[in-house]
């Protein structure tokens, strides 16, 4: 056999994840065109399984040391699986989710377990990619799925304008992501990231590669919606229908925080120094600012966005920190904020009040006194969120500020805390709605997908994930120190 | 007793009694479809039940304690993760607190009985405060006490917020944010001390005693332990609450339903304190004595200016608030003359303001259920329709003046000797307080028991019921024997004060 095939053979059996999601999404279209919107339901549970079977199977044939495949596209190593993992899982959640959401509103359209399975896959090439072509192939795949998600309700003028400003947006972050790859092959001569960091070793580069990389770091930072290049996300949150913002506050969230260290601590490490002043200013500008522009954000998906702003600031922290503490940091706190996170959006579309869509803090109130277990879920799950103990938001925080300490970052520690002590104003105020206000208007019921999602991920915030944290950080540690 | 309990973890018991009675009430509550009365009052029965429970168990570890051994006792070590564990132990000063905090809880849950709205929360967030509040002072770890520490305001925050007075969305505001700022800064001082103790190769760099003796060793330079006496003095001196940054105390209290206001000035007041003697004396010992002087001075100013601000109060909750400020003063002022005198007076002190102040506020409660106010003015000659009342009344005020039999007085005399020894002005200017606190309080007792009945709605005012009878009676047993025997507590916390006065004594330059 000539090489290229060698390869071909040995690669395919690794990339078993991405040839499932891959394989569903041909399948499915094609069942799709045939079965018209009938297949709605029976499509998305397949794509839920097949979700969970691509991170199953991520886990399951994880190799000891990192592989690289596809003639050294892509590498199967420990970060990845563990991206893969959190990716399969969230989006299967939210897929769930908002599968059960569009029956009720009756707005079946068969398209959208594929796209979202789609932009899984786009996200699975990004977190594993290893040179700068896969890595914008990987970026480009998941954010062409995401344009057409945000714009699902096409007759709905928000939800268009959403995708609409999604897409200019996020196309001019893709330019600079091209742009910024330009300069860091023309510097170091090479696309591969292991060539790259082998030249930057030998002394390579100067003001020209410094300047590819921050402006591959804007755009990544874009893709993660970390401020200043945060402006799209409240608008496409609060656009976007509410299953759709569920499915964006949780996986592409993971998959860009995964390709960034990637990128920081693969190709760059060498350049510790010169990238972590712009990783810190971010963290600390989307801390800051997330935290204040929630204050005054009356619709909740608005405030969720602006959170989420806050959040990655956090985790921003961690990767901003050195290679031994900082990215097993981000790593755990993603997987302790997202289960809060979805937990938050399956409540948030749990409650229909008057057959509309709950929209507004306000429309919150009284919950407590109608329906006690559900305001008791949204209270863990939002302090969560604001990172108060005993709940595992917490331990994340304090594994962030923990790496940034031993960094020598203390200023952004301190940072950090006064951000979520602002950022506790806002969380506070949707809990004083929920308990403090009296009720006005009869909640309706939800539905058991929702509500066991809620229930999972209320129980996964406390207590599973603090007793589980000793198991999380081993893989969390063996997959970085496996890796990087 | 030792041999029956021997291998118990019974620390952990008493800790998480209480959630299991939350448990069991939440698991009845999927059962029951709607309220009613009857189901209401079963909340009730059993969350008094579960306590007194969690009383008799801590009493339980108490007799498995060793009273005149130095250190922490009943200890339970669980690993957790990075290099933290769930670590447990007492000393003589934690078990005090412990047991002022399980004493008085059952006591708070007969004084809510009046509650009628959302019974189930409620108690399910009275056994969770007091899960928590009892873990502040059994944890052995520092990100374990930080953990108790800081979830603590999640259920006072909904206590207030739900079942307050007309104020009580500012109030729950200004609490969970003013605290949470202190401690915010307190957990980067944390995590800062955790990354030098593993880099200079402590084994298990959370658990406090091995942090104490690091620092004992010096791991700390004294450029260091300035910053991080003042993240923690942050956290602390907001929940102490020392001027200036007292004033969310006045709202919280005003606002709060009774019980949470027992708890709030009993018990949460005093992990500020607590805070102070196991983490800022032990461990920064150079900054301690470096800003002895500002402490002083605060402690002072909170004093004097506390009490005449009390003197003016129109609100009977808010005149005991800011008394409040004004004894725990005394607590900062004893805590840092830093020799065993003062470190005694301040635990004494603590003790008998957790059972004076709860029981002040409990009287308030007793007149308030009945007429819906709380406005001095409103009220007047009420020992001649409540004299039962109005005795009890005398000698809670008499306790918060500091008269000599009551628990008021050991404490404040005790620090007052302390600080004398290290600055006579000092503990002038705190005499003066004391002289306040009489003003103060007896002229709120003279307008609210003495004269004549002026107002016609105070005719029909009926005494203490059967269940106020059962609330009070603990509470003054406990403040007399206190007044009249102090040492049988003196006695047994002079260990743990004895340690943390001469280590500090050792350390100071």
């Amino acid at each position: 056999m000539n090489a290229p095939l060698l390869d071909l053979t040995n690669s395919l059996p690794l990339a078993r994840p991405e040839l499932l999601l891959a394989g569903f999404a041909l399948i499915a279209v094609v069942l799709g065109a045939w079965f018209k919107d009938r297949a709605f339901l029976a499509l998305s549970v397949l794509g839920v399984i097949t979700l969970l079977g691509a991170g199953g199977l991520a886990i399951l044939f994880q190799p000891g040391a990192p592989v690289e495949i596809l003639q050294g596209a892509m590498v199967v190593d420990g970060v990845g699986v563990f991206a893969k993992a959190l990716i399969a899982l969230s989006a299967a959640a939210t897929l769930a989710l908002g599968a059960d959401h569009f029956v009720r509103t009756d707005e079946q359209r068969f398209e959208f377990p594929i796209v979202v399975v789609l932009a899984v896959l786009g996200m699975f090439v990004m977190v594993s990619a290893q040179d700068l072509i896969s890595l914008y192939l990987g970026v480009e795949l998941q954010s062409l799925s995401a344009y057409v998600l945000a714009a699902w309700r096409r007759d709905d003028s928000r939800s268009s304008e959403a995708g609409l400003k999604y897409f200019v947006l996020s196309a001019i972050s893709s330019g600079l992501l091209l742009f910024g790859s330009s300069f860091v092959y023309g510097f170091t001569g090479s696309i591969r990231f292991d060539a790259i960091a082998a030249a930057i070793g030998e002394g390579a580069g100067g003001v020209g590669l410094i300047f590819g990389i921050v402006l591959m770091l804007c755009a990544l930072g874009f893709k993660m919606s970390a401020a200043p290049f945060h402006m799209w996300t409240p608008d496409v949150y609060e656009g976007a229908p509410t299953p759709v913002t569920a499915f964006f506050a949780a996986a592409p969230k993971v998959a860009a925080v995964a390709l960034m260290a990637r990128v920081l601590y693969e190709p760059f490490a060498g350049l510790e120094d010169q990238w972590r002043q712009v990783v810190a200013a971010l963290s600390a500008i989307s801390m800051v600012w997330g935290s204040i522009g929630a204050l005054l954000q009356t619709n909740l998906k608005r405030l969720m966005a602006y959170s989420s702003i806050a959040n990655m600031g956090f985790v921003l922290m961690g990767l901003a920190s050195g290679v031994d503490q900082g990215p097993v940091a981000s790593l755990i706190y993603l997987a302790l904020y997202l289960p809060a996170n979805i937990g938050v959006f399956a409540l948030i579309l749990a409650m229909r009040r008057n057959n509309q869509p709950v929209e507004t803090v306000a429309d919150l109130a009284g919950l407590a006194q109608k329906r006690p277990w559900m305001a008791a879920m949204f209270t863990m799950l939002l302090f969560s969120i604001a990172g108060v103990p005993p709940f595992a938001g917490f331990i994340g925080k304090l594994l962030v500020f923990s790496a940034a300490v031993e960094t020598g970052l203390v200023w952004l520690a301190i940072v950090g805390g006064i951000a979520a002590v602002i950022a506790a104003a806002y969380y506070l105020r949707v809990l004083a709605s929920i308990w403090f206000a009296p009720s006005t208007a009869q909640l309706q019921p939800a539905s058991g997908t929702i509500a066991v999602t809620a229930t999972v991920m209320a129980a996964l915030t406390f207590p599973v994930l603090v007793l589980a944290l000793g198991a999380l950080q081993n893989w969390a540690e063996a997959a970085v120190r496996s890796s990087f | 007793m030792n041999e029956m309990f021997a291998g118990w973890p019974l620390l952990s018991i008493v800790t998480f009694m209480p959630t299991a009675g939350a448990l069991l009430i939440l698991l009845a509550r999927i059962s029951q479809r709607g309220d009613n009365a009857g189901y209401d009052n079963g909340v009730k029965l059993l969350t008094l039940i579960v306590t007194i429970a969690t009383f008799f168990m801590s009493l339980f570890a108490f007799a498995a304690f060793q009273w005149d051994a130095p250190g922490f006792q009943l200890q339970e070590d669980i690993p957790w993760a990075f290099g933290a564990s769930y670590a447990m132990g007492v000393d003589q000063l934690a078990m005090s607190l412990v047991l002022l905090t399980t004493f008085l809880t059952p006591l708070c849950i007969l004084a809510s009985w009046s509650i009628e709205k959302q019974v189930s929360s409620y108690m399910v967030l009275f056994l969770l405060l007091e899960t928590l509040m009892i873990g502040v002072f059994c944890a052995q770890d520092i990100v374990l006490f930080y953990l108790f520490f800081e979830g603590g305001l999640i259920p006072m925050f909904i206590l207030i917020g739900v079942w307050g007075g007309e104020r009580r969305v500012y109030a729950a505001f200004k609490f969970f944010l003013y605290t949470l700022l202190g401690s915010l800064l307190m957990l980067v001082a944390i995590v800062a001390m955790i990354v030098m103790a593993r880099a200079a190769g402590i084994e298990n760099p959370s658990n406090i005693p091995a942090l104490t003796a690091f620092a004992a060793q010096g791991g700390f330079s004294p450029d260091i332990q300035i910053w991080l006496w003042l993240a923690f003095f942050a956290s602390f001196a907001v929940k102490m609450p020392m001027w200036p940054v007292h004033t969310w105390l006045p709202d919280a209290h005003v606002e709060a339903p009774t019980a949470a206001s027992v708890v709030l000035a009993a018990i949460l007041l005093k992990m500020g304190g607590y805070g102070f003697l196991r983490f800022s004396l032990p461990m920064f010992p150079d900054a301690s004595h470096f800003f002895t002087p500002l402490v002083f001075v605060l402690s002072v100013i909170a004093i004097v200016y506390a009490s005449l601000v009390a003197f003016r109060q129109l609100d009977m909750k808010k005149l005991i608030a800011y008394s409040s400020v004004a004894h725990m003063g005394f607590v900062t002022m004893g805590i840092f003359a830093g020799n065993e005198q003062g470190i005694q007076g301040a635990i004494f002190q603590m003790l008998s303001h957790g059972i004076i102040s709860g029981a002040l506020f409990l009287c308030v409660g007793v007149v308030y259920d009945r007429m819906h106010t709380r406005e001095i003015a409103f009220y007047g000659g009420l020992v001649h329709r409540m004299p039962v009342y109005a005795a009890i009344l005398l000698l809670f005020t008499m306790g918060n003046v500091g008269l000599p039999g009551t628990s008021g007085f050991p404490g404040e005399i005790l620090t007052m000797v302390g600080a004398f020894q290290v600055n006579a002005w000092v503990a002038a200017g705190a005499a003066l307080g004391v002289i306040f606190s009489a003003a103060y309080a007896l002229t709120l007792y003279r307008k609210v028991a003495f004269g004549v009945i002026e107002n016609p709605k105070l005719d029909g005012i009926a005494d203490l019921d059967a269940r106020e009878w059962i609330t009070f009676i603990p509470l003054v047993i406990a403040t007399l024997v206190m007044g009249l025997a102090p040492s049988y507590v003196l006695d047994f916390t002079s260990i743990s004060a004895e340690a943390i006065a001469n280590a500090y004594a050792g350390a100071a330059p």
